[in-house]
């Protein structure tokens, strides 16, 4: 009896923290979703969601410095963006986003003021969000901000962090501002903050499903989630696309779309054809999706572009073809047609060969020993 | 008086047969994973799935056949050791080289007479190795994607990290055409062998004997 109370209690909301969500104007089963949402995505027993209610809750929430620099303001777009159960209410008034240059309402001086303030009063407990890459060509000049380097700001502000969450591929791995030939020397934030605890979220834009996620669990547990090689959380990056997706089926029977708009492009076949990346892309999209679960490319009909990968725009074009092209090859060139001409150039050698070899007598190995017929 | 000599050990002659049998199906199963246009009207087919199975399953044979052969570089005769596929290494191996590349382009009259593999063979042979090493290496990399967590991925990880996905994905494909265009050479080299050194060439890849006159030597 009484472990059976401690099961629904560790299940449950507490009562009085779904009244105060409601007082706020968040209804019980909005909120009841979000919670139940954050343990799925976190892969969480159920048992977690009545922890995860009272952290969100919980005093020692940590303001947010949030910086944006190469980047196209896509990562703050998604977040603003999310209507997951009124996520936006519940992380972004709810946790002290205290610096943040597209919704704060300070400005200039004051708004440097502020964040100079949190850095100083919340030295090693406020969490650094880093939206796109950091140019490091010419001293850094190629974004300033308040008259100071992206690199310099950078460093000190995630130097003194509790921890840094890089979001979108261009914070995370330079992405598109560091693609070739890089002109800024962008890098990512990792490489331009060697010694600070960084989370990457790469995605272009990142799920803003997954930064909720992380920060819920960083307000659950007081730390990042556990993270794979490139620095990503296992929970959203642990599983390739290609083995989650909903059109599987149609690839293990040999059905793709051939083009866009044919018959098997209507009928929901694969798009490995169309150049899908898929199979090279590590990212939760096909669970959790994007904008509320509603869609995601591959749903939609586009192959996956492989956005959440390091050098994306160098490594997976041509977007629209399985195979990057072959290095000193025409653009036109196929990997299959320089290899049929391989093929073809061997064949054509070798037969011109034998056929000279065949009409020329005099080479015989010495055959005297033998007798010979005829 | 004719001689009659076993040049390749029974490891050699499995070893190339099980390297022909997988080489063969897996470039016709890779081929179709790369380009895959047999047409499915059955959703409920498994068309792309058998091919990848089977492409695993010789994979695997492929790849514990080449280690085995590698293996046997060292333990194995004069003619299978590691020594044989270097010429470059000896004085002797080089005037055989010179000599066997003269006799193909036609600028001399009898190829270097030898028992073992000849000099510009043994060198294409180390080639071809260097490409099954890499074939398995991007194959193994590839695979083990499905699991990150898995044994192969960790296994594999360098590579990925230093090459990435895709590179390692278009290396794995050039090869398939590269080792075709290798087999065409090879049966035609070895017919050509066969026909002139009349030392029996051909029929020492199954039997193992060639008829060696030391007087040629
Ligand atoms: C002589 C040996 C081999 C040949 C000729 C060969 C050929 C190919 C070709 C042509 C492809 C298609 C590549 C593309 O366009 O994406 C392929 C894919 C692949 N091969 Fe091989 N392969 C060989 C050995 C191996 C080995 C030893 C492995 C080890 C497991 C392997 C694993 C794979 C994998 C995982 C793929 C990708 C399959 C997918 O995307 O579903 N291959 N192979
Ligand atoms: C994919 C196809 C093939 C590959 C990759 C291949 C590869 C090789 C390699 C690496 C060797 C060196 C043997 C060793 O020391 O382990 C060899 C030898 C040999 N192979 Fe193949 N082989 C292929 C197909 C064939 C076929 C179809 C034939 C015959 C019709 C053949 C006939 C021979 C002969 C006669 C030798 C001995 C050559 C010598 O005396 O130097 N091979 N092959
Ligand atoms: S659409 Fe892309 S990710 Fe989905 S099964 Fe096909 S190749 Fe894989």
């Amino acid at each position: 009896m009484q472990k059976e109370e401690k099961q629904v209690l560790d299940g449950m909301v507490p009562e009085d923290i779904l009244q105060r969500w409601e007082t706020r104007g968040v209804s019980r089963r909005d909120f009841m979703k979000f919670c139940s949402v954050m343990t799925a995505t976190l892969a969480l027993p159920v048992t977690m969601m009545g922890k995860i209610a009272e952290a969100i809750e919980g005093d020692n929430r940590p303001p947010v410095l949030w910086m944006e620099f190469l980047g196209c303001t896509g990562d703050t777009e998604a977040f603003l963006r999310a209507n997951q159960p009124t996520a936006t209410e519940i992380i972004l008034d709810y946790l002290s986003i205290d610096y943040h240059e597209t919704i704060m309402a300070a400005a200039g001086h004051q708004a440097e003021a502020a964040k100079r303030q949190t850095m100083e009063k919340y030295k090693g407990k406020y969490i650094a969000i880093v939206e796109g890459s950091i140019p490091t060509a010419e001293g850094g000049i190629h974004c300033t901000v308040g008259g100071d380097s992206a690199l310099n700001i950078v460093r000190e502000v995630c130097g003194n962090a509790a921890a840094t969450i890089a979001v979108g591929s261009c914070a995370s791995f330079g992405g598109i501002p560091a693609a070739a030939p890089n002109p800024t020397a962008a890098i990512s934030v990792s490489k331009a903050v060697p010694g600070a605890t960084v989370m990457n979220l790469p995605g272009c834009p990142l799920n803003a499903t997954n930064l909720t996620a992380a920060i819920v669990h960083f307000l659950t547990f007081g730390k990042l989630p556990a993270t794979d090689s490139l620095g990503r959380p296992k929970f959203a990056y642990g599983k390739r696309i290609h083995d989650n997706c909903e059109r599987r089926a149609h690839f293990d029977a040999g059905q793709y779309a051939e083009g866009f708009g044919d018959a098997g492009h209507r009928q929901g076949w694969c798009l490995y054809k169309l150049g899908c990346k898929g199979p090279e892309t590590f990212h939760n999209c096909p669970t959790v999706r994007y904008n509320e679960g509603t869609s995601w490319p591959v749903q939609a009909g586009h192959g996956c572009i492989g956005c959440s990968e390091p050098q994306f725009w160098d490594t997976m074009t041509p977007f629209y073809e399985r195979l990057p092209n072959v290095p000193g090859f025409g653009i036109e060139a196929t990997a299959d047609k320089i290899g049929l001409g391989i093929a073809a150039a061997t064949a054509v050698a070798f037969g011109a060969h034998g056929v000279a070899s065949a009409l020329r007598k005099d080479d015989n190995s010495d055959t005297d020993p033998v007798e010979k017929e005829g | 008086m004719l001689q009659i000599r076993y040049v390749w050990e029974w490891p050699v002659r499995l070893t190339h047969w099980f390297n022909v049998i997988s080489i063969i199906a897996l470039a016709v199963t890779g081929i179709y994973i790369g380009n895959p246009n047999i047409s499915v009207p059955e959703t409920g087919s498994f068309v792309m799935g058998w091919m990848r199975m089977v492409h695993f399953g010789f994979a695997y044979l492929f790849s514990v056949s080449v280690i085995v052969r590698l293996l046997w570089m060292f333990i194995g005769n004069e003619y299978a050791s590691w020594r044989a596929f270097m010429p470059w290494l000896t004085k002797e191996g080089w005037s055989h080289i010179v000599g066997t590349f003269c006799y193909y382009t036609f600028l001399r009259r009898k190829v270097p007479y030898v028992v073992g593999h000849n000099a510009l063979a043994a060198m294409a042979y180390s080639f071809v190795f260097l490409l099954f090493a890499v074939q398995v290496i991007s194959g193994f990399s590839l695979y083990g994607q499905y699991d990150p967590n898995g044994l192969w991925a960790s296994v594999t990880a360098p590579f990925l990290s230093l090459f990435g996905n895709q590179v390692l994905r278009l290396t794995h494909h050039m090869i398939t055409w590269l080792l075709i265009g290798f087999a065409i050479h090879h049966v035609y080299s070895a017919w050509l062998m066969d026909v002139k050194e009349k030392n029996g060439t051909l029929s020492s890849i199954f039997g193992g004997y060639k008829f060696i006159d030391p007087k040629d030597l």
